[in-house]
């Protein structure tokens, strides 16, 4: 099977996932991505009142091996860790463990990472260990730009240059791209970028502009 | 690295097997006969290559009834529809800048046409219903007088679904606008006889047939005006520059000569045995046409599965097939066709095309049936999402 670009430790976790399946006691359970997005994943956490230690975490998973493979290795990486640790994992550390996806897999790793942090975060306004409302900036909604993956060298978009610059004025929110709209990526990239902002309250619109649709 | 002993092929609308009987012909004209195919005024050897390319030809006009001089020989289906398409649209942009297409086609007839956006035509893309068939009468409905070319499939490439190739055709001879027309996944799989359905440009390729990769064709009626989309020589009628590719000729027309009626027999039984286990399937849901497919091409969704992993797993069970999953795609996007069907993104992300041969056996569709199942099951095990 030397021609799948997955390795070995990935390959393991496709095969045999670890800790999978529904928690039906579960203090919180996350789902992030969508059936109609291709990858779907949902993440139960138990965690121990007294200290906040994950005691129990599980997930399921409607994707792609890399998905899959996430989704469980994650699932092992928390088991037992305080809360203040599990918050500090992010998808570089998971794609580490998992020994490298392929660059245009790498967003199969943040969504995973995603679902943990929204069940951490979910917990903590819940147990009142975090105040909620964040207003956007720039700065804020570029950090958040950075869990959208550029699938050809598979960086996040910032990093990688996929966005040039942003323009926030009045709510509506403007992503400057370095990409034409004929890229083969181009599709999947304004998805996702609409997928990690539209939701946010105060943000009224985006609006993203292509390399080749500049005035 | 070989592939692993008793591993099951079903992506033959992807690539075939070469038949050796096409290997055996194509060999000499790489180790005795290599001259470059030239004019009868030239030397010995070249005269030799150029029979042979020019008896390629005859053989494939002779199985589609047409003149030999309407063969042009390219290198992929890729390149006998960018230069039917373009080719013709800069050769006859005087007369107009419409062009008709559908939103199923392969790649290369949909960026073909969208260069030429680019390039000021327009282009409009006919709808097509949930069996991924157009209607004859949205055809006659979208063309305008500035229309000068439609080019819409003759079979198409993921769910098999047969376009009514001869009324489109017909209504294009009408109004007196060029038809071209992809036949990669109808040629040999079908009968076709251009003598009886005016069509005007037709593209196919050797490596669909069980020909070699590298070698294609598109049919240009002589009355058809081309512009070349390559520089060069002369080759190919003043249409396709470039050194003569005769062991590949050879090949693809050995190729065609080979398909009978007894290989489509072969398929189409392998295809009902397939078609209804997997059907028997729970939640498993058909992708194409009732009355309109052409066996060997098989498209099944399974529900709360994704095609990734099903192909991943089938393919360590040794069973080659593909997904309509946006994971799966080179552009992160699910299956154009089935969208353009009007299915579900998730239709799409769990669609499995099974594409056959006649090499196949009835051995190998049960087994294959039996690992699809096995997987989905498997998969629907740790999927979050609910049966509805």
């Amino acid at each position: 099977m030397a021609s799948i670009p997955y390795n070995e430790i990935i390959l393991d976790h496709f095969r045999n996932p670890r800790n999978v399946g529904e928690m039906k006691d579960a203090d919180i359970k996350t789902t992030e991505g969508s059936p109609a997005c291709g990858d779907q994943i949902t993440l139960y956490l138990k965690v121990d009142p007294s200290n906040h230690n994950i005691i129990d975490v599980s997930f399921q998973s409607y994707g792609c091996a890399s998905n899959i493979a996430t989704g469980s290795i994650i699932t092992e990486m928390v088991k037992g860790l305080p809360l203040e640790e599990a918050k500090k994992l992010n998808w570089q550390i998971v794609n580490e463990k998992l020994g490298g996806l392929p660059p245009v897999k790498v967003h199969c790793a943040v969504l995973a990472i995603d679902a943990l942090h929204s069940a951490i975060e979910k917990y903590e306004i819940q147990h009142g260990l975090k105040k909620e409302t964040v207003v956007s900036t720039k700065e804020n909604l570029k950090e958040r730009l950075k869990r959208v993956i550029d699938p050809s060298s598979g960086r996040d978009i910032i990093s990688s240059n996929v966005v040039k610059d942003l323009n926030l004025s009045d709510g509506i929110l403007t992503v400057y791209l370095s990409i034409d709209e004929r890229n083969q990526f181009a599709a999947n990239i304004s998805s996702e970028i609409h997928e990690k902002i539209d939701f946010l309250p105060d943000i009224k619109k985006v609006n993203i502009i292509y390399e080749d649709k500049r005035l | 690295m070989p592939i692993p002993e008793g591993y099951i092929y079903l992506d033959n609308a992807s690539s075939t097997r070469t038949s050796p009987e096409v290997v055996k012909e194509m060999l000499p004209f790489f180790t005795e006969i290599y001259a470059v195919a030239s004019s009868q005024f030239s030397h010995t050897a070249g005269i030799i290559a150029s029979e042979a390319l020019e008896k390629s030809r005859k053989i494939i006009a002779n199985i589609l009834h047409v003149e030999p001089e309407e063969v042009i020989f390219t290198s992929d289906a890729t390149e006998s529809n960018n230069l039917a398409i373009k080719g013709f649209a800069f050769a006859n942009r005087h007369k107009g800048k419409h062009i008709i297409v559908s939103p199923v086609e392969t790649h290369s007839v949909l960026q073909s046409v969208k260069t030429l956006q680019q390039e000021g035509f327009e282009v409009t893309f006919l709808k097509v219903d949930d069996e991924g068939r157009l209607d004859p009468y949205s055809l006659k409905n979208a063309i305008r007088t500035d229309t000068i070319l439609v080019s819409i499939q003759w079979v198409n490439q993921e769910t098999g679904t047969i376009q009514p190739i001869t009324e489109l055709a017909n209504i294009c001879r009408e109004s007196g606008i060029v038809f071209h027309t992809d036949a990669s996944w109808a040629v040999g799989k079908m009968e076709i006889d251009l003598s009886k359905i005016p069509v005007d440009m037709l593209t196919f390729t050797g490596s669909l047939i069980n020909g070699p990769k590298g070698i294609a064709v598109l049919i240009r009626k002589k009355h058809v005006l081309l512009k070349k989309i390559m520089d060069g020589g002369f080759n190919e009628f003043n249409l396709r520059p470039g050194v003569e590719n005769i062991p590949g000729a050879v090949g693809i027309a050995k190729a065609l000569e080979l398909w009978t009626d007894d290989r489509r027999k072969i398929i189409a039984h392998l295809d009902s045995i397939l078609k209804e286990s997997l059907l028997t399937i729970e939640d498993s849901l058909f992708n194409g046409s009732k009355n309109f497919r052409l066996p060997g091409i098989l498209n099944i969704s399974f529900d709360r599965v994704e095609g990734e992993s099903v192909i991943l797993h089938l393919d360590m069970k040794k069973i080659a097939v593909i997904t309509g999953s946006a994971c799966f795609s080179r552009s992160l996007e699910p299956s154009h066709v089935l969208m353009a069907m009007g299915y579900t993104h998730e239709r799409a992300h769990g669609s499995i095309r099974y594409s056959l041969s006649f090499e196949n056996t009835e051995e190998e569709m049960k087994k294959t049936a039996e690992a699809t199942r096995d997987v989905v099951e498997r998969l629907r095990k740790i999927t979050p999402i609910k049966k509805e």
